[in-house]
């Protein structure tokens, strides 16, 4: 479980980040929603420990994750998986070494063991055969897949995705949507995204959080998005009239 | 603008602190050392080679012009070339390139690794990012950067000697008794004091400006510049301290 309490964040003299408070529970996709400039990034900067809060804690189980050393925050992060917007792979590195990087750096385990564990994860992204391709021989889409491989190739009981289905034709968007969410079920783990696709949010979300102008403007899950009065949040999911007269229809027909 | 100066000042020495750690890992540390002495060593030998042999002929040329018809014998020619290859040229020229072939080349990886979000991704793995991506560069340099220093040295003499022997300016035993005069073991120390100061700067120096990269292109491209304008000062202004303190 992770639990963000009354996180402030400020830049000179823009806050960002008014006192948002949260709470993020295993087994279930968290998603962040919310328009450009909300805060959502980072906010999400803020939870994985790369941008420290001006004010506020961030509890990952008991333990207040901004008060540790930084010997016990690594022990932590070997905990916590992300796929980052862009995918963030290393460019020099073929697939296989990518996925294998948090290996090598943190574990002992034989040179056999780690491929196998890569070969493991590779598989589960359905990116088996891919081992030997550089990341600029990827598609978007393929990228995003190894990107999810790294981020769990160490196992770990947190993930988290920022942007996950940027730069994604809605097709493969839905495929990246699925895999997480499979992933998540699957290892039990707290899986927290960052997304502006209301698809995502429709499909995946079993916690939403709407961020507005650095508040939590609104919290549910997916079946409460559309029948939630708060203005807000319609304004941002129904952001055409073509949407809003959608909505309407659909709550006529209810 | 002084304020400016020191934060930066503190920030490049908390750098510093955070990049001589502990490794989590000696291999990968080794595996990342060894590629960057490839990259440092084999990578910039056809450069040094080239500005190592013009140097010294010309040189050689010069002081051919300067010592002609003077009461000096033609033979100091070859102790010139000689101590200022040593003295100077190998290291310091050779510095100043690398700083603009090799710092801008780690300014602008770093600062790429830092937009594409890969020192980020590292972070959030729990990896000592200044450690892991600078450590090594330092070591590679300061192993790497003395070898070619040295290599310079006898090239700028080769180079020398090619310039002045085969023209008939002078006989290759005058050149030979000009190297073999005066010869002080204290300018070699000097010259490897140099290399590895300027090894140091060189690479410190453009990481820390790689690594703090903010923004888009333009920025990694001034950060590009900055590293290959402030190691070129910093390297000439060390090369005074040190020849002031070495000759004193």
């Amino acid at each position: 479980m992770i639990r963000a309490e009354n996180i402030i964040k400020r830049f000179d003299d823009l806050e960002v980040l008014k006192g948002v408070s949260m709470e993020f529970n295993p087994g279930k996709t968290n998603l962040i929603i919310g328009r450009s400039g909300a805060g959502k990034t980072v906010f999400l900067k803020i939870l994985v420990g790369l941008l420290e809060p001006s004010a506020g804690k961030v509890w990952y189980d008991k333990v207040d994750f901004f008060s540790l050393t930084k010997k016990q925050a690594r022990a932590i992060r070997l905990e916590v998986g992300m796929l980052f917007q862009g995918s963030a792979l290393f460019d020099s590195m073929r697939v296989q070494e990518n996925v294998r990087f948090p290996l090598d750096m943190f574990t002992t385990h034989t040179l056999a063991e780690k491929n196998k564990q890569v070969d493991r994860c590779l598989e589960r992204v359905g990116l088996t055969g891919a081992h030997e391709k550089f990341p600029s021989e990827l598609s978007g889409g393929m990228q995003k897949r190894v990107g999810i491989a790294r981020a769990i190739a160490m196992e770990p009981k947190y993930l988290f995705c920022d942007e996950p289905n940027s730069g994604l034709d809605p097709r493969t968007a839905l495929v990246i949507d699925e895999l997480i969410q499979d992933i998540t079920y699957e290892h039990n783990m707290t899986t927290i995204i960052n997304t502006h696709d209301m698809n995502s949010v429709m499909e995946i979300g079993d916690n939403i959080a709407y961020l507005h102008e650095g508040i939590l403007a609104w919290q549910g899950s997916k079946d409460e998005v559309l029948t939630s009065d708060n203005e807000l949040l319609q304004g941002f999911i129904f952001a055409s009239p073509f949407l809003q007269r959608l909505r309407s229809a659909a709550l006529k027909m209810d | 603008m002084n304020f400016n100066l020191l934060y930066h000042i503190g920030r490049y020495i908390m750098l510093l602190r955070q990049t001589f750690a502990k490794p989590e890992n000696f291999s990968m540390y080794w595996k990342e050392t060894m590629r960057q002495m490839q990259d440092i060593g084999i990578g910039s030998l056809i450069i040094v080679a080239l500005i190592s042999v013009f140097m010294g002929a010309v040189a050689a040329v010069q002081f051919s012009y300067q010592l002609d018809g003077t009461l000096v014998p033609k033979w100091y020619i070859g102790y010139i070339v000689r101590d200022l290859a040593i003295i100077e040229s190998a290291p310091t020229i050779t510095c100043l390139v690398l700083a603009g072939k090799v710092g801008s080349n780690m300014a602008a990886e770093l600062g790429t690794m830092r937009q594409k979000e890969h020192i980020d991704a590292m972070d959030l793995m729990g990896v000592n990012t200044a450690a892991y991506l600078i450590l090594p560069k330092i070591i590679a340099a300061i192993f790497m950067i003395p070898l070619l220093v040295t290599l310079s040295a006898y090239l700028a003499i080769g180079g020398g000697y090619l310039a002045t022997v085969p023209t008939g300016a002078l006989s290759s035993d005058e050149y030979e008794r000009g190297l073999r005069a005066f010869f002080l073991p204290h300018n070699v120390t000097m010259m490897y004091v140099k290399a590895v100061v300027f090894s140091f700067i060189l690479t410190t120096v453009p990481c820390f400006q790689g690594y703090f990269v903010k923004g888009g292109n333009i920025e990694l491209g001034k950060a590009s510049t900055n590293a290959v304008v402030y190691s070129n000062v910093l390297i000439l202004l060390s090369d005074y301290m040190i020849a002031v303190v070495l000759t004193g």
